[in-house]
């Protein structure tokens, strides 16, 4: 456990240029919510390497940070609804030992989606945004699996390093 | 990829599918209209069929072109719903989350508007 707060300050830089990079893509796919995810790979690195605990604060801190830098209050708010929904969900379906990091990420990507939904919902009191569910639902699949194919690899290259 | 992960994406491709076939059989009607709401309040109801510019409380520019609706401007830092495209069919919807202002297209072929008017 010594090397557990450089790992994480390693970890959270790691998170927080993901992060960065996304805002410099200069694509809009006209639909809010639907982007590539790139912190998610060191969240799910994390949670492969290390466990929810560790990945749960990766997560919290990633997004409260890079919300005061790139973002704003409602980006936060965005996030963190999604951001906790799917670590909850990919905790579960990754001790249940069912489903591959793959499936697991997809997991992520869509309730991650979902979450920022369900935010929006709550935050201007109407049903209404369920209209991109489908979109969304495709898009959480896609970048999910992106995301969990590079992970696969990521730690098949890493396997005799150990975080904590 | 184990045969659970095809399984779980075939599973959320068929839910999407679905839903989104439904969406496609609810047809635009004819008396399409743009509604506005802000803080859950509704602001006001605009007709799509003619070209308009609607001034939303200082916040946010809504303009209205040969039958769709999009925010051209917004006072907020991360212009999501300017990013936005176009919205045209019955239940699109467009959301300005910092000024919480919606806007959403409704086909019912009687709004409540004409209702008053007649």
């Amino acid at each position: 456990m010594k090397n557990r707060a450089a790992y994480f300050g390693v970890f959270t830089a790691l998170a927080l240029i993901f992060s960065y990079v996304e805002t410099l893509i200069p694509i809009h796919f006209g639909i809010p919510g639907v982007k590539l995810g790139l912190a998610n790979l060191a969240i799910v690195i994390i949670l492969y390497k290390t466990d929810f605990k560790e990945a749960l604060l990766l997560s919290v801190t990633r997004v409260i940070l890079a919300g005061f830098i790139f973002g704003s209050l409602f980006s936060i708010l965005y996030s963190m609804a999604g951001g906790v929904l799917s670590l909850i969900v990919m905790t579960v379906m990754k001790q249940r030992k069912s489903f591959s990091i793959i499936g697991v990420s997809i997991a992520g990507g869509v309730s991650h989606n979902i979450g920022q939904l369900v935010v929006a919902m709550l935050v201007v009191e109407t049903y209404r945004v369920g209209y991109y569910l489908p979109v969304l639902l495709i898009a959480g699949m896609v970048t999910g699996a992106v995301i969990g194919i590079v992970c696969r690899e990521v730690l098949k290259r890493v396997q005799n390093i150990r975080f904590a | 990829m184990k045969r659970n992960d095809w399984l779980l994406a075939a599973g959320i491709l068929a839910v999407a599918v679905l839903l989104f076939c439904f969406q496609i059989f609810r047809e635009t009607g004819d008396h399409a209209y743009v509604s506005v709401t802000v803080d859950g309040t509704l602001f006001g109801t605009y007709s799509m069929e003619e070209d308009q510019t609607v001034e939303i409380n200082d916040t946010n520019r809504l303009v209205i072109r040969e039958g769709s609706a999009r925010m051209e401007w917004a006072d907020c830092p991360d212009q999501v719903c300017v990013h936005h495209r176009g919205i045209s069919r019955d239940g699109e919807s467009i959301i300005c989350l910092p000024n919480r202002v919606v806007i959403s297209v409704d086909s019912t072929e009687q709004s409540d508007l004409d209702g008053i008017a007649q």
